[in-house]
């Protein structure tokens, strides 16, 4: 297929069949169900002890229960890496296997989906919205907010994209927002509470049920009094739409917030769904970036959010992240322009802006060529794909990218990971991406299978040369630099690449050595 | 880089004798050369904006309670272990931190209150990139101000473990020309493999690509993988009965004092911390920030503890990129605020003593009505620490564009 029409289809992923990945997929059984399914069939601790009347130990127990069982139930392949993977996947039980799951599921829409830029923009996506997966009620709304707002989204119009993420439970919970309440709308709530108190005193002579109570902790029951949370409106601007440089102040955050004041959650760790609480929503008029909102109800907020995805300052932020993602580390200012203005002329159209990308001289000159440092996430898939692995299980693959600094879901700041190069280049982490090239490559990888031979030939078996070239071509696509090259060469006569063993008088090339080296060679750590 | 490679083959030397413990002689060689004696510090960055106001809590300020209605901590009472732990009558310590105050007795802690930067950003992550890169308000700064420091007093033979973050990443505070390297877990810092090939094979290729960033790194990598194999990190063990606490946080704490009981050269360790960032139910005397600051105290005690004698050398210092609302939010947390306090320790220091030019608290006192105003700038402590411990008097090199003034310094360091 021509390089056009292979660009075309990936523009338009639903036209790519991708069922082989599908049915892969299958095996995660928590992919497809609702968060308040998630929460009732993971329940978190607190809630199953309450709910099977147990204490908290004997939980613990059951849980460790559990996990034994779950261990001696995998039946032993007689592959020793396979079944090591097994172990360690058939250890997550609990809540732990949501997040667990998702993970794998990401690894395995990576190295084996047809739909790859498709793939790329939902990782890109979800990094600009990012969720932090191990905050509290966010661990059961993550999958519904990888499955039902970003990947609908990835490349359709940014404002709707914006909208998802702004009612979704998951993003409502990570910035606080579920929690944020008009301070004036609260005071009035608190004077009529206060008023119906004293009418039921005067009729009654008591105070009505519920007033005086003691908690649990000995002290007088409260209803959590609420306030307004500045989280939430202040990152929507800074990180998700106009970017810091905007020109906004600390007045228009905080009118943001007022305008999304009453967007919330209906049981966070029950029914977890959005929610419009009209009764803690400012009433008044807010003035966000000069632009005034006055329209009631969610009105105010959608409104908002619409004008600040129109922003030029969206379309330059957008672009820019794109062009860096895509591009490199510093993406040339023409191509940026081109895009922001593709944005604003499309009114958001995603997939318009990365048409505009793709096709710009820019994606394709030199320059480019491998600009960007992989990141861990990137470096594990293809390293997977360039050895044509046969991953069974890919929780191992998972903790590598985890140990590489990138654990997948769980970036604290809601910034996500860093998009720049000098993040990924350090001590600690080329060393992990050495020892990750040389335990691939010498097919050391729990739950997954490496097959050189095939890939080398059979000249590959007994000449060391041979052996090398035929990785420089695959892995490298020959683009090496002499330098390069010759290091490797010279590393070809040590005893260990070509040796004899004990049974086999002739000598066979240790063909994973050469793999992980070759794998482990500063050009494979680029895109 | 020629300087270091003499260092290179002479530690390789060393190395080939394994890793049981050096003999005598040698270990004086490699002090001789590695500046057991030599002045060091270690810096935490607590990500997320701590409160410092909780931390370090203002009793004697009225306003401290009429703000902060629900989170605030009680006065101190004696015996109580739910209030303020006090220091000097109007400052006391957040109660999870009590084992900070027998190092504040014994003059080897300070703290500085109403310090920050004079940058008003509220952002997290602008706020967080000016306090490291030591120019507040200047995006374009590319290094940090602790790899300044070490450019303007380069070393000879510079140790390829002189400056090391232990984390998974080289912060910007450490960025920069100076050699510098990031160290996520010292067990894990070795090659596999048979290493003629894979060490031997990777550090041939990395050291002639024409890939710069690449090669950089990887030569300080192998070096420093090369000089560790003179310690066995599994088999390390505290002295003095210290404790350090579970998680991250207390296993860097621990891994940077071994790192400097090695003698491997190490002068700057820096780590941090995060999960400061409380909008929603920060707590009081319990809760979320009571949490962090257990392991904090520990940690630092625990530090303490373990070095023993040789905290005469060394200079702690903490910050964090702002302070937080002198009002508690309407969700018993606070949100971005602006000065903060910092905690500062070692033999070098007149510990014993909270250090501030106290703004006050009255409604217009504060910053903007709603912050602590800073009163002292951040960079005149880290000044301080780095000319009159470190030794280095270049600190228009390491802060440029502010008016480094020794009369500023507030006297925390003994010179």
């Amino acid at each position: 297929m021509g390089l056009a029409k292979w660009i075309d289809e990936q523009l338009n992923p639903q036209s790519i069949d991708d069922s082989a990945l599908d049915k892969r997929l299958e095996r995660y059984s928590t992919l497809g169900m609702s968060s308040p399914q998630l929460l009732n069939d993971f329940p978190p601790p607190a809630q199953a002890v309450k709910k099977e009347g147990v204490t908290k130990d004997e939980y613990k127990q059951q849980m460790q229960q559990q996990r034994q069982e779950s261990v001696a139930t995998m039946l032993p392949t007689g592959d020793e890496n396979f079944d090591r993977a097994n172990v360690e996947l058939a250890r997550m039980v609990g809540p732990n296997r949501i997040v667990a799951e998702l993970a794998m599921a990401k690894m395995d829409r990576a190295i084996y989906s047809n739909r790859q830029l498709e793939a790329v923009m939902e990782d890109f996506w979800f990094n600009h919205f990012n969720v932090f997966a191990n905050k509290g009620a966010d661990r059961w709304l993550v999958t519904s907010y990888v499955r039902d707002t970003i990947r609908p989204h990835t490349m359709g119009k940014f404002s709707d994209l914006l909208l998802a993420t702004a009612k979704s439970p998951a993003m409502l919970f990570y910035l606080d927002n579920w929690l944020s309440a008009d301070p004036a709308a609260v005071k009035r709530m608190q004077a009529m509470r206060a008023m119906r108190r004293d009418r039921y005193y005067a009729r009654f002579g008591v105070m009505p049920p519920g007033v005086g109570m003691q908690g649990a902790n000995g002290r007088p029951k409260q209803r959590q009094d609420r306030g307004l949370n500045e989280n939430y409106g202040r990152e929507v601007m800074e990180l998700h739409t106009v970017g810091v440089d905007a020109g906004y102040t600390q007045r228009d955050v905080i009118a943001m917030a007022e305008c999304l004041t009453g967007w919330t959650i209906r049981g966070p760790r029950k029914d977890a769904e959005f929610f419009f609480n009209d009764r803690i929503h400012a009433e008044g008029k807010e003035v966000v970036m000069g632009r005034t909102f006055h329209y009631g109800g969610m009105k105010d907020g959608e409104k908002a959010l619409e004008m600040l995805a129109s922003d030029p300052h969206t379309a330059r932020h957008i672009s820019t992240e794109l062009a860096r993602h895509f591009v490199s580390d510093n993406p040339p200012p023409a191509l940026v322009d081109r895009m922001a203005q593709e944005f604003e002329s499309s009114g958001g159209d995603i997939r318009a802006v990365l048409h505009t990308m793709i096709y710009s001289p820019e994606f394709w000159s030199k320059d480019a060529y491998r600009a960007k440092v992989k990141t861990p996430f990137e470096l594990v898939a293809s390293t997977a794909r360039a050895l044509n692995a046969d991953v069974e299980v890919t929780l191992p693959l998972v903790q590598w990218v985890g140990r590489m600094g990138e654990p997948l879901f769980q970036c604290q700041p809601p910034t996500g990971y860093s998009d720049e190069s000098e993040i990924w280049v350090n001590s600690g982490a080329l060393l992990n991406r050495l020892n990750f090239a040389f335990a691939f490559g010498t097919d050391h990888m729990w739950g997954a299978e490496v097959n050189l031979k095939s890939m080398f030939g059979a000249d590959g078996a007994t000449d060391p040369n041979v052996a090398l070239s035929q990785a420089l071509g695959l892995f490298l696509g020959g683009q090496v630099t002499p330098g390069t090259k010759q290091t490797l060469e010279a590393r070809l006569s040590d005893p260990r690449i070509l040796q004899a063993r004990l049974d086999d008088p002739v000598k066979h090339v240790n063909e994973g050595l050469i793999a992980g080296l070759v794998l482990g060679a500063p050009e494979f750590q680029r895109r | 880089m020629n300087i270091s490679r003499r260092y290179f083959i002479k530690s390789s030397g060393i190395a080939m004798l394994g890793m049981a413990a050096l003999p005598s002689f040698l270990q004086r060689a490699v002090a001789e050369t590695t500046g057991a004696g030599k002045k060091k510090m270690v810096v935490l960055f607590q990500r997320g904006a701590m409160d410092g106001l909780n931390v370090v809590v203002p009793f004697a300020e009225r306003n401290y309670y009429a703000f902060r209605p629900t989170i605030a901590i009680p006065q101190p009472r004696s015996g109580s272990i739910d209030a303020a732990l006090d220091l000097d009558g109007f400052f006391g310590l957040h109660p999870s931190l009590a084992p900070l105050v027998p190092l504040f007795r014994n003059g080897q802690l300070a703290v500085v209150h109403a310090v920050g930067s004079p940058d008003p950003t509220r952002s997290h992550f602008d706020a967080q990139d000016f306090m490291e890169s030591g120019t507040p308000g200047v995006k374009a700064t590319e290094d940090g101000w602790l790899n300044r420091a070490l450019q303007t007093s380069p070393e000879e033979k510079a140790s390829p473990f002189r400056a090391v973050a232990f984390g998974p990443y080289l912060p910007l505070t450490l960025q920069g020309s100076a050699p510098a390297i990031a160290i996520p877990d010292l067990k894990q810092f070795r090659m596999y493999g048979p290493p003629q090939v894979t060490e031997g094979g990777f550090e041939a290729m990395y050291a002639q690509t024409v890939d710069e960033a690449m090669r950089g790194v990887s030569h300080e990598t192998f070096e420093a993988v090369d000089q560790l194999k003179q310690i066995n990190p599994d088999a390390y063990q505290p002295e003095n009965g210290a404790q350090y606490p579970q998680g991250r946080f207390g296993r860097s704490l621990m891994e940077i004092a071994e790192l400097f009981k090695a003698n491997l050269g190490l002068e700057v360790a820096f780590l941090d911390s995060g999960g400061w960032d409380n909008h929603v139910n920060e707590g009081g005397v319990q809760g979320q920030l009571a949490n962090l600051l257990r392991d904090l105290g520990q940690g630092i005690a625990a530090f303490h503890q373990d070095m023993g004698d040789r905290m005469g050398d060394i200079v702690f210092v903490s910050m964090s990129e702002f302070g937080r609302t002198a009002h508690e939010n309407g969700n018993r947390g606070t949100d971005h605020g602006h000065a903060n306090c910092m905690f500062v320790a070692g033999g070098g220091i007149r510990g014993g003593k909270v250090y501030t030019r106290w703004p006050g608290m009255s409604e217009d006192q504060l910053h903007q009505n709603r912050d602590l105003a800073v009163t002292t700038d951040y960079r005149s402590v880290l000044g301080e620490i780095i000319s009159r411990h470190l030794g280095d008097s270049n600190l228009n090199g390491v802060f440029p564009g502010f008016a480094n003034d020794p009369r500023q310094f507030l006297g925390l360091v003994k010179s």
